[in-house]
């Protein structure tokens, strides 16, 4: 982060004034801290409240358990969920940042219509998730879906994108990739942009061209967005709802429920709410969130660069 | 781009234009599934229902047909819903950038007790995911009698940090003698703020405002438990409705999506630059 203002040289200045300004900025500062107040930071402490209580079927708590919750989390379950939530995110991380890093190197090759190009790898991220979502729906479809079609037209086997257990994830993977990709390419190429010209010349003048050039020279020194893409990509794969919401509803029986999922089953989905069992879960979350965070703003101070 | 200006005048080796032929091959490669979908989204929306409901489907239209298009005006109501992610968005991108301008005015030219520490609080409201906080906001919200209302879509995100981080570093660029002339004139600071600092600020004004209305503009999971009502519900809510009524009709699935991404994809052709400074702040300083 940046250091505070350089102080400009300040008058000497009346008491009442120093007041007034003072009085000024938590005016000023008042409406965020009411929102923060109000929507994020009692939500966290009644998070904490709730998870450690049982409740009515409606969610009322009712009585206090403790770490019963967090303990009840030691289950085959709870462990398939956690697994699948580690799979969606690597399922989606690995592949999109791969996707968009190479995306940016091939375009360092193009001279004519690069700008198009690149603004036409980034035309996905006008959909939403919702949007996306009802796309490949109509693409996964196992009755007359368009990828089948496809692949029929093409001699291939069918895929039961959505239907089997062991698909399903990977078809949530795919939209997810697919949405998302031209996020990281405008963030790379943003990185590329930014490498001084010289740099480049003087690489070329030493004979580093083509995949050379590329490992040795920009991917190096695109080093802080390739970091910040994969957090960032990362905590996202953590709070994806959407698309798991509109392609699978968490199934087929549990094999897409991620960590959000869950969340949203235990607390909203049915007309029975476990709000307890779902706070805890929540705090796990914030948990995972706050460590990748963490190991973010670690690394940017200690390792990369900015200058 | 700079790197490949000065291409043509150095003597080209065979391997080189195989190279870039096969990076020409690649890109277009990756092209294809890339934008399949939104070609797909348009061409299904204006097929006829016929030609999407066979197997295997058509994959271009043989004419323009709007029975897609009608059809999904016609099973939810989309203008409804179009009116109320609008409003939506609109209210939560005119309300951050207020909050998050008088904030950011407050940490960049005020100075006040604590003011590092107010800033370091606000910082660390930016790592706290929202699925981690809404059941809590949804029990207040209904508390309130606001659940299935405008005000219960909107008030948790009148403010957020990201807003305010943005404009701090972009009221740090102003020039300081500018702000000290206006004060000896005698300008309030609130004068100060409006007609001077945010008519100046334009292009980062216009960068957040573009992500915050993006991001609320996409908002699913919110809208989706506070929203009961069909009269209440976002466009984003709406799509899903689309799929779980009675039919799971392509034609009418890909049409609402069509018409839901049009606003979003003109902004994404049109205001790409802003997209860009506003989504990448964190990545490239």
């Amino acid at each position: 982060m940046t250091a505070p203002a350089p102080p400009s040289p300040a008058p000497p200045r009346a008491r009442s004034e120093r007041f007034g300004e003072t009085a000024l900025a938590w005016g000023f500062l008042a409406p965020s801290l009411a929102v923060f107040a109000l929507f994020l930071v009692y939500p966290l402490g009644r998070t904490v409240y709730l998870s450690l209580h049982g409740n009515d079927i409606i969610g009322r708590p009712d009585r206090f358990v403790g770490l019963g919750h967090f303990a009840e989390m030691a289950s085959p379950e709870f462990g398939q969920v956690l697994l699948t939530t580690l799979l969606f995110t690597a399922g989606t991380v690995v592949p999109g940042v791969a996707g968009a890093l190479a995306v940016v190197l091939l375009l360092e090759g193009v001279i004519r219509g690069q700008r198009l190009l690149r603004g036409a790898f980034a035309l996905p991220f006008a959909f939403s998730v919702a949007s996306a979502s009802v796309v490949f729906t109509v693409f996964y479809s196992p009755g007359n879906g368009v990828l089948n079609g496809i692949l029929y037209r093409l001699g291939l086997d069918q895929v039961p994108w959505l239907t089997s257990q062991e698909m399903a994830l990977w078809s949530v993977c795919i939209t997810t990739v697919w949405m998302n990709l031209g996020y990281g390419v405008l963030v790379l190429a943003a990185g590329i942009g930014s490498i001084p010209r010289e740099v480049n010349e003087a690489a070329r003048i030493d004979g580093a061209t083509g995949v050379r050039l590329a490992r040795h020279v920009t991917v190096p020194l695109l080093g802080p967005q390739l970091f910040f893409l994969v957090v960032i990509s990362t905590i996202n794969a953590l709070q994806s709802f959407g698309q798991i919401h509109i392609l699978t509803r968490g199934g087929p029986v549990g094999s897409t429920t991620t960590l959000v999922y869950s969340i949203f089953e235990d607390a909203f989905a049915y007309s029975t709410s476990d709000f307890g069992r779902a706070s805890a879960q929540a705090l796990v979350l914030l948990l995972v969130v706050l460590v990748c965070t963490a190991v973010q703003f670690g690394v940017i101070e200690r390792k990369v660069h900015y200058a | 781009m700079s790197t490949t200006a000065e291409a043509p005048r150095r003597r080209i080796r065979p391997g080189q234009v195989l190279g870039r032929a096969g990076a020409h091959l690649l890109l277009a490669l990756l092209l294809v599934p890339v934008l399949f979908p939104v070609y797909y989204a348009f061409a299904g929306a204006l097929m006829a229902p016929h030609e999407l409901s066979r197997f295997p489907a058509q994959l271009v239209p043989t004419g323009l047909h709007t029975d897609n298009i009608r059809g999904a005006l016609e099973a939810v109501p989309l203008v409804r819903m179009y009116a109320n992610s609008l409003t939506m968005a609109g209210v939560i991108t005119a309300a951050q950038l207020m909050t998050s301008a008088l904030a950011a005015y407050a940490f960049v030219f005020l100075r006040f007790r604590g003011s590092a520490v107010v800033f370091a609080l606000f910082l660390s409201t930016l790592m706290v995911p929202g699925e981690a906080t809404f059941i809590p906001n949804y029990l207040t919200i209904s508390a309130w009698g606001l659940a299935d209302t405008f005000a219960g879509l909107v008030l948790p995100f009148l403010a957020y940090a990201f807003g305010t981080f943005l404009l701090r570093q972009s009221f740090r660029q102003f020039p300081r003698e500018l702000y000290d002339a206006a004060r000896m004139d005698g300008m309030g600071h609130l004068r100060f703020l409006w007609t001077i600092l945010l008519p100046l600020s334009r292009p980062s004004l216009l960068a957040v405002g573009v992500y915050v209305f993006i991001t609320s503009w996409n908002m699913y999971f919110w809208p989706l438990i506070i929203t009961r009502s069909t009269e209440m519900q976002t466009l984003q809510i709406g799509l899903n409705s689309l799929k779980t009524g009675e039919s799971t009709d392509p034609g009418l699935l890909l049409a609402g999506a069509a018409l839901s991404v049009l606003p979003t994809l003109a902004l994404v052709i049109l205001g790409q630059r802003f997209i860009v400074r506003g989504l990448t702040a964190g990545a490239v300083k």
